[in-house]
Parts: C-alpha cells; structure tokens; sequence
C-alpha cells in the first residue's frame, strides 16, 4: 500500500485515497467534442512517471495532484490544486 | 507430437518415463511471417492453434516476453462461466464455454476442465430482481440459469452462513450449472503444445520493442531477437496492451490496474461450486488441491507493479469469511496480483485499429481466462479474414467513439466498476 504525504494532513496509507484521473484527461466544462471524447475514452496509460488526479476522499476530502511511478510506486510529489511543480507544467 | 493417453503412460512408464519428448519445440525466429502474434498467453497460443487448425494459416509466430504460462494466463482465479446480461457478451463468453467442454478432447491435453456451477448470491430483494432479469436473458438466448432458493442453496453449499444475523444475508442465488473451473496453466501449456504440432513457431524470451510501420501499415516488428517481418500482426498482450499499441502511436481506452488473488493452504473438500456474489465483490472456489481459491476488487488505481495493496486481503477475506464461517480457520498460502487491461465499459476489444494490418485483443478487466478458447477462436476469424466475426464484430476499437460501448454494469466511462 502506498505512503502518501497529504499536504494538510501528512503522511497517510493509500486506503484514504481514491484515484480519480490523469491530469491530461481532466475535462473542461467547455471542452469541445473533438477533445472531449479522447479525454473521456483514451489514455497514455504509461508504464513509469505520471501526473494524476487523486483525493483525500476519507481524510481531509482535498483534491490533489501526484506524481507518481506507476511501475516501481515511488512518488515524486504531492501538490495542492493550484501548486505547480518546480519547471513542470503539471 | 507424442500422444497423451494412459495407454501411452503405461508404455512410457514401463521405461522409466525416460522417453517422453518436450512439449513443444523452442524455435529460432524466421525472418518472415504469414501472422505474428504478440503475446503468448492463453488468447494469443489460441488464436494461433485455431488459425493453423481452422484456417490452414500455418506460417505463424507467437512472440512471449517471458515463458509460458508466465503471466496473466496463470494469475487469475479460474473461473469459467458466461452468466452475462447482455447479449453481445453472453453471446461471446457462450461461445466460449462450448469450446471449453470439447477443448480437453480437442488438444489432447487434459485442462481439468470442471463444470461444477458458477453461483451468484443475492443478499437482498433487489439482489433477486437482478439476478432473475438476469438469468430470464440467459434462458431466452438458451444458455442455462436457474434461481435457487434458499432451501436449495443450504444443501448445495452446508458451509454458508445462512442466519439472519449474518454480515451478508443469503436470500437466495442464481447458478450456472455449465459454469465451473480449470487448471489455468495446462490450458497455456496444452494450446503451446497443440499450436506447436501443427507448426507455429512459440518463441519465449522474445519480447517485442518496437513496429516498423510504412505507410500506415504494419511489415513486421523490432525484438529482443531481431526484427521479424510479417503481413499481418496481431497484438494479445491484456494488461500491457497501452504499452503495446503506444509503439504504434496509439492510445487506447484502457488503464492497467492490479487485480489479486490468493490461495489458502489445502483441505478437504468443503466447497463444490463456484461462489460469487451480486453485491460483494468476492469469489471462492476450492481447487482440485484443496486450495481455498479467493478473489475480490482490482486495486483501483493505475499501475504495473504486479504487487497487490494488503488493505485489499483484508477486504477479500473478511467478506469471504462472512459467508463461510468456516473459512476462518484457514492460513493463506500466497496471494498475488496481475496487471489487467480495465476498459472504459468492462467490455473487451477484439478487432481492427487504425493501423493497417495491426489488429487488437485486449481490454479483458477481470474476465479474460473464461474467454480464452472463444477469443482465440474469434480473433484468429478476423486475423485470417481481414474482417470481424459477427460475434465479435460489437467489441471493435472504435465503439468508444461512436458511442457503442457494451456496458454490462451501466458504469459508463470509467475503467470498470469505479
């Protein structure tokens, strides 16, 4: 199970968490259909280093954004919605 | 190919066993191929069995990373059955259980194939209602269903905790008579062998790193081994089918999540049937060892690492453990996890991609091992013909797109069951 540091509540087991989406596939409210449908149905699905969208859903309840290695299940990093990371573009 | 019989192990025994051949050979690749299927798992030795035995293509590659019977193929619970809902899918998992019933016959290779019932629990009125409507779509499409009651289900399975106060109260159930189990690796071993006979290359240790694609068709594929030409590639690699297709530039509507199984340690029989349920997510079954068989919930976030997260035994067992009082008692032998293609409607993929040429098998979520002999037979159809079967026609790549999508638990567009 995963170690995940909360940026408000600190570190706590995977079992708080949900797992919600990568952040490329997050969907505008206007999103137009042409990139609607790929962010709704296709994903890079990578074997490595990926940005996601996860929350708190049994702890604070905050969104957050995690990079995480979906191979090896090291994360980089931890961010609050709104943070971006040093020279990322996450 | 040396025959297994017991006229033939008599015959062998007498010198010691000393004669008996391997299985299949262990052939250097060619440079060229009628078809290259990616992947020897289960689904991939099968396609190549039927389109060498049916299809007279013979020309044929099988390209595994690993070993045989290394992977998927031998990580699931082994559960075969095709008490679906809707008819795309009782119609593809159907046709798969027929083959099941012939297939230790067909590949001279016994598959321990075992019809000793798939059941599902209901535990609730609304259970039952869906559990009819259910089993009402299997009978009119004439695949067996019958609703058990509760008197029944107490003499089919004595173990169960039938009282009002249990966690999950038994109130009645749905069984697939024709459902049932086999040994997971002697169905990869027993297609390897039989492909093997007819002349199909399966190459292990091979594992493919890229496609030379020319015009937007596929000629063949870069491996650990060298670069083989083909004029046709399939892909059957469920649970790295993103990694896969990306060499191809293409994305498809899958995430790779961990499911888990585990094994206790055996004992004597105490459990018949297979037992499922329509509100938990737990299976038990006893395998012909004695191992009580478990099996729950996928981990429920993207990853490849093949370890399971421990919250989830605790889940699996506790659930299981609740219906089966009994089951307390036992110590667990091993648990572990595989990588499953989930896909965006809980349906698989079997059909063309934009790629000419390139053709896809995957997105089995939890329901690939039942569906071997049947994805294998349907997809070697669409290889050797260019075009889909009709019954697996609905389950092409581009149903997302046009919204066709066969969506058993009406979950929409989320990696099954989220």
């Amino acid at each position: 199970m995963l170690l995940i540091h909360c940026p408000h509540c600190g570190p706590r087991a995977q079992a708080e968490f949900v797992f919600e989406r990568p952040l490329e596939s997050i969907i505008q409210i206007d999103e137009a259909l042409p990139d609607l449908i790929p962010k709704l149905y296709s994903r890079v699905n990578p074997k490595g280093p990926s940005w996601e969208l996860w929350r708190h859903t049994y702890g604070c309840q905050s969104w957050l954004k995690l990079h995480r290695d979906t191979h090896n299940h090291t994360i980089h990093a931890v961010l609050e919605i709104g943070q971006t990371p040093e020279g990322g573009d996450a | 190919m040396q025959s297994y019989s017991a006229l033939n192990l008599f015959r062998r025994g007498l010198g010691g066993h000393k004669s008996w051949t391997r299985a299949w050979r262990d052939p250097a690749p060619k440079s060229h191929y009628d078809v290259i299927i990616i992947g020897g798992g289960g689904h991939g030795l099968a396609t190549a069995y039927y389109l060498a035995k049916v299809h007279g293509i013979k020309n044929v590659a099988v390209l595994e990373r690993g070993w045989i019977g290394g992977g998927n193929t031998g990580r699931n619970t082994t559960i075969v059955r095709s008490n679906y809902r809707q008819p795309a899918l009782h119609n593809l998992f159907e046709f798969s259980l027929k083959l099941w019933e012939g297939m230790s016959d067909d590949l001279n290779y016994n598959v321990m194939f075992s019809q000793r019932g798939a059941l599902f629990l209901g535990h609730s009125d609304s259970d039952m209602i869906r559990l009819a409507e259910r089993g009402d779509a299997m009978r009119c499409m004439g695949i067996d269903a019958e609703l058990m009651s509760k008197a029944q289900l107490r003499k089919l399975i004595p173990l169960l905790d039938m009282s009002d106060e249990a966690r999950f109260p038994v109130v009645g159930g749905l069984i697939q008579p024709r459902g049932g189990t086999a040994r997971h690796d002697a169905v990869a071993w027993g297609y390897a062998r039989a492909a093997d006979a007819l002349g199909v290359d399966v190459i292990q240790n091979c594992e493919v790193t890229g496609m030379d694609i020319r015009g937007g068709k596929i000629v063949g594929v870069k491996t650990t081994k060298g670069d083989i030409g083909a004029d046709r590639v399939g892909i059957c690699v469920a649970g790295n089918s993103g990694q896969v297709a990306a060499m191809a530039d293409l994305r498809l509507p899958i995430e790779s999540h961990l499911l888990q199984a585990f094994v206790s340690e055996p004992v004597k029989p105490m459990i018949d049937t297979v037992i499922m349920s329509q509100s938990i997510h737990c299976y038990i079954s006893q395998s012909d060892k004695g191992e009580i068989v478990l099996g729950g919930d996928p981990d429920m976030y993207p990853t490849y690492s093949q370890r399971g997260r421990p919250d989830r035994i605790e889940e699996v067992a506790g659930q299981a453990i609740a219906l089966i009082p009994a089951l307390s008692r036992l110590r667990m032998l091993r648990s572990w996890a595989g990588t499953t293609d989930m896909s965006f409607d809980g349906s698989p993929i079997i059909g063309k991609t934009p790629v000419d040429e390139l053709y896809l098998n995957g997105g089995w979520c939890y329901g690939g091992f039942k569906a071997t002999p049947g994805s294998g037979w349907l997809y070697a159809h669409t290889l050797a013909k260019g075009e889909p079967h009709a019954l697996n026609a609905p389950f092409r790549l581009d149903r997302f797109e046009t919204g066709a999508t066969i969506d058993e638990t009406g979950a929409g567009p989320m990696p099954h069951h989220r």
